[in-house]
């Protein structure tokens, strides 16, 4: 194990600043770790060696001119939903598996012209549809933490990636809890910002009105640095929020003290294992400490996340993967009668199962006769959630709740049963649908496999939500644990 | 029983904006290369957000204050979802339940009859890829154009309170009209830049309930049109007396066997599951953006036609001619400007190009179905044509001829005059042979004149004009006509 592989980007940086490193020794270091670690792990989809190598020689010289920014020099793993000019964007499916994008995703030309390093793109489920990364048509992720365990999803690969060694940090995107319930299921920090924070110009769209591109990182640090540099309007996507230009670093270590924290009884209910409860509650113990105000809340229209997002996010689905018809790009048959027949093939091998499932489940929702009982019933709950968000925000600056509901359960466990695969995004998918931002840190161990924490905030307090999570990294050393491999 | 037909017409307009409805390519596409007016977010490439282009907006706005509509001031944009291989991202962005203008209508003409016709809705929309089918230079395949994916297309949507085709055809001049007056569109229905769709029903007349619809597409001219409606009000009326059921069905319209035909039932009617679109926010149009718009409208056809009877006394004839066609009715004020005329004189030289316009030069357009647009002659150009008839140079016969030929070739009448020879015989003693042979040739209507048949003389009047190959002038052939004969029958 090289200990360079170990580093956050706040301590990269600081050495390459001070030429002890260079970000060739560094992607290099990196590149050796992936070509160790990836016939166990399969945290990447497609590995780009050159391109890596090519760009850390270019960020050594802006070292060396002094032109160098926090994230010059800095390895990066992509997730495979996010576009990359000229380099496969497969979506961890067999329709994109040739698929190269003519553009960056915005996000990525924000980080590149930074200077980060790309290493390659990240295994992910289909689509981004799934909480274990199993939806993969490649392969599935292995948690570093125990290579018989999924590693979460679908960003599997971008948390199995930075808790491997073999990225310092990934981009990963979040629907119902894809940052954060994977990061929580392999031990590393992951943020789903507030919707409209971060462009999703480039981003293959699952549910339009759901995704949100976030940082999945080592700490609360370096996620903040990540955020620096992804956030701000896009005019290329009429989502994105026009905001008041912030440092995320600059109030990381202020104060805590008085800061209100609500404890959503509902989340600590039945279906959440003990420990993981339990490791949750000593972290409300450890802010008590460091002088917050924590306090049982409760959030009763929590329960109806799962239903309102499971007609949501598969109805937009249902119009978004309309697009996959094998004329542009994509798979298609080689000798069709016609175009209806090359049109259904194309989507008949192109899409799994969990895809050709939601894409179901989408048109049925919205179909007519259906639609209000469905779609529009869904609409007007979610304002319900969002207001009911609001209210327990007068009260509260955050709430901390667990981030998933168990630790990382054995691979192919869950894989016949839906709906026990969807239970696993019962405390990540409130905060999805409200778009508010919410951060996962990692809070204990259980059998070896680490436990999240999540910390929602109200509509743009990330900085809240990150200086929680700093001040309890600076009482803890979860997040410095690294697995055996 | 005497039925009645009930029209209902859906009018599809491409917009003349500078770039696609929701990226920035060029809305310039007619005469591109195929796929070169693209970009990944018209081309539908996974991650590609669309972006709304402000000026489609403004021009619904502008066309829907035309259409006497109200404003939405909160619209938003839908998902139409269908699938249809020029669909390229197998959802079009449309309007559903906000559409930018709603409640209007259109006042037409027929039969010196007035009608209001409803205008439902005015919405925004993006136009789907071009299809090329099979022929020899594809191979048997479809090939496919992006070009046209992502244009701005406005749906104008009426009541169903058109009652004859020859109400359609008006009703779609007019809407023709507005969106070239308004400069929104090119209007232009070969181009498929203004397109049609009718729904049509018969009830028994005074009836109140409405018939079974069937919808009639790709009608691809006014005529068209019309014909479809005609052949459809005659084919629902056979079947209704028969007793037969009208199957709710869209129908299409062959051109060549001008009938219509079956072309999908409604068991098979798509469900297009429009939900609101998740990458678009709502739009809100303030008050004082509808004001200011409304303000800078330009003028439309009717204020045109009363200034221009008020301006320069046009008969209400002529007017109407004149402005039914913003490109006829520019022609017409850049003639007038490049008229030197007095004001005293405006009025007369008004009447007068005029009348050239809407007979001798719409005659000559409709013949070879140019548009005025296209004309090679130019205002001034007919100006000095109409000032070589003033002045005596030519008759007006021969201006006919001379117009003629300015029309076919682009050439000055001055320069067609002098090549051609056409200037007029006016002097008296070359007109006076001519009159004394005609006179000595046809004895019968010169006695007839003499006894006081006075219409006798346009004979001996034309007679003069042929056998000078129309160069003489007419006028003084008549007199010397009278003249003439008057002396030798003294
Ligand atoms: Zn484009």
């Amino acid at each position: 194990m090289n200990i360079l592989t170990d580093l956050t980007i706040h301590e990269a940086h600081k050495l390459l600043k001070e030429r002890k490193i260079s970000s060739v020794e560094l992607t290099d270091a990196f590149l050796e770790n992936i070509d160790h670690l990836e016939s166990k792990i399969h945290a990447f989809i497609s590995v780009t060696p050159e391109i890596a190598r090519s760009a850390a020689i270019k960020a050594d010289k802006k070292y060396q001119e002094n032109s160098a920014s926090t994230l010059t020099g800095i390895p990066m793993q992509i997730k495979d939903v996010i576009s990359s000019k000229g380099i496969k964007t497969t979506c961890g499916s067999n329709m994109l598996k040739d698929y190269i994008p003519t553009y960056d995703a915005t996000v990525l030309s924000r980080l590149l012209d930074e200077g980060a390093i790309l290493l390659g793109k990240g295994n992910m489920d289909e689509f981004a549809m799934g909480s274990s990364t199993e939806n993969s048509f490649f392969y599935p992720t292995a948690n570093p933490w125990n290579l018989n365990r999924v590693p979460g999803g679908s960003s599997g690969g971008g948390a199995a990636a930075v808790a491997s060694g073999e990225s310092i940090f990934a981009l990963g995107s979040d629907t119902g809890g894809s940052v954060r319930q994977p990061a929580a299921l392999c031990g590393i920090t992951g943020l789903k910002p507030t919707y409209g924070l971060v462009s999703r110009f480039g981003l293959i769209a699952f549910a339009s009105s759901l995704d949100q591109i976030g940082p999945m990182t080592r700490d609360v640090e370096d996620c903040a640095i990540i955020l620096n540099a992804i956030y701000g309007k896009d005019i290329n996507d009429s989502t994105s929020l026009n905001v008041t230009p912030a440092d995320y670093t600059q109030s990381l270590d202020e104060n805590i003290k008085g800061l209100r924290i609500g404890l959503p009884k509902e989340y600590f209910a039945e279906g959440i294992q003990t420990e993981v409860r339990e490791s949750v509650l000593k972290a409300a113990e450890l802010f008590k400490q460091a002088g917050a105000i924590v306090e049982e809340c409760s959030l009763p229209l929590t329960k109806y996340s799962l239903a309102v997002y499971y007609v949501l996010a598969p109805s937009e689905a249902s119009a978004n993967l309309a697009r996959y018809d094998g004329v542009r790009y994509g798979v298609t048959p080689t000798n069709p009668k016609n175009a209806w027949e090359s049109i259904e093939s194309t989507r008949g091998m192109g899409f799994g199962k969990e895809v050709k499932r939601r894409i179901m489940l989408g048109t049925y929702a919205l179909s007519s006769g259906y639609y209000d009982a469905y779609y529009v019933k869904a609409l007007k709950v979610r304002s319900l959630i969002r207001e009911e968000f609001t209210n327990v925000f007068k009260k509260y600056d955050a709430l901390l709740t667990p981030t998933s509901p168990t630790v990382a359960f054995p691979i192919g466990l869950k894989t016949h049963d839906p709906v026990a695969m969807y239970m696993n995004d019962a405390c990540t998918l409130a905060a999805s649908i409200a778009g508010i931002p919410a951060l996962s840190i990692p809070c204990g161990f259980h059998d070896g496999l680490p436990i999240g924490m999540q910390i929602i905030t109200t509509y743009l307090q990330e900085s809240t939500a990150l200086k929680l999570g700093y001040t309890y990294q600076k009482m803890t050393d979860w997040h410095i644990q690294r697995p055996q491999l | 029983m005497e039925l009645e037909p009930i029209i209902g017409l859906e009018v599809h307009t491409q917009l003349l904006t500078k770039s696609k409805m929701f990226c920035l390519c060029d809305a310039n596409y007619q005469i591109a290369e195929p796929n070169s007016k693209v970009c990944p977010v018209c081309m539908a490439l996974p991650g590609s957000l669309p972006v709304i282009n402000r000026q489609a907006i403004e021009f619904v706005i502008m066309t829907g204050l035309a259409l006497n509509c109200s404003i939405n001031e909160f619209t938003q944009f839908d998902r139409k979802n269908y699938a249809y291989p020029d669909l390229v991202k197998g959802y079009q962005i449309s309007q559903y339940d906000f559409p930018v203008a709603y409640e209007g209508f259109l006042e037409i003409e027929t039969d010196d009859q007035p009608h209001r016709i409803g205008i439902t809705r005015a919405h925004l929309e993006e136009d789907v890829a071009k299809m090329q089918h099979n022929n020899d230079s594809t191979n048997g395949h479809t090939l496919i154009d992006l070009n046209r994916c992502g244009i701005p297309l406005m749906e104008i949507v009426s009541e169903p309170e058109i009652s004859s085709p020859e109400q359609a055809r008006e009703y779609l001049i007019k809407l023709q009209n507005i969106v070239r007056y308004l400069e929104v569109s090119t209007g232009d229905m070969e181009e498929g830049s203004f397109r049609c769709d009718a729904n049509i029903s018969l009830r028994p007349k005074g009836s109140k309930t409405l018939g079974t619809k069937v919808e009639i597409k790709n009608m691809n001219s006014f005529r068209s049109i019309h014909k479809a409606l005609t052949f459809e009000i005659k084919r629902q009326t056979i079947a209704i007396n028969n007793n037969e059921v009208i199957i709710q069905e869209t129908r299409g319209w062959d051109e060549e066997k001008e009938i219509t035909f079956s072309q999908r039932s409604k068991e098979f009617a798509h469900d297009y599951r429009y939900f609101p679109e998740p990458d678009l926010k709502p739009i809100k149009i303030s008050k004082e953006h509808i004001e200011n718009l409304k303000s800078s409208l330009p003028e439309m056809p009717q204020e045109r036609r009363d200034r221009l009877i008020k301006n320069y006394n046009l008969s209400e004839y002529n007017a109407k001619l004149i402005t039914s066609n913003k490109a006829t009715a520019d022609y017409f004020e850049a003639c007038l400007t490049s008229h030197s005329s007095k004001s005293s004189q405006q009025i007369e030289i008004a009447k007068s190009i005029a009348n050239w316009i809407n007979t001798e030069l719409a005659k000559l357009l409709n013949q070879t179905n140019t548009p005025i647009e296209n004309i090679k002659i130019s205002p001034k150009s007919l100006i000095n044509l109409l000032n070589l008839i003033e002045k005596g140079t030519i008759n007006s016969t021969q201006g006919k001829q001379v117009l003629e030929k300015m029309f076919d070739t682009g050439k000055s009448s001055e320069q067609i005059v002098e090549e051609e020879n056409f200037s007029q015989i006016s002097d008296l003693d070359s007109i006076r042979s001519i009159v004394k042979d005609i006179i000595v040739q046809h004895p019968d209507p010169v006695q007839d004149y003499a006894n006081g048949k006075e219409n006798a003389i346009g004979f001996l009047v034309g007679q003069v004009m042929k056998t000078s190959k129309g160069k003489a002038d007419p006028k003084i052939s008549k007199s010397l006509l009278i003249e003439e004969i008057l002396s030798g029958t003294k």
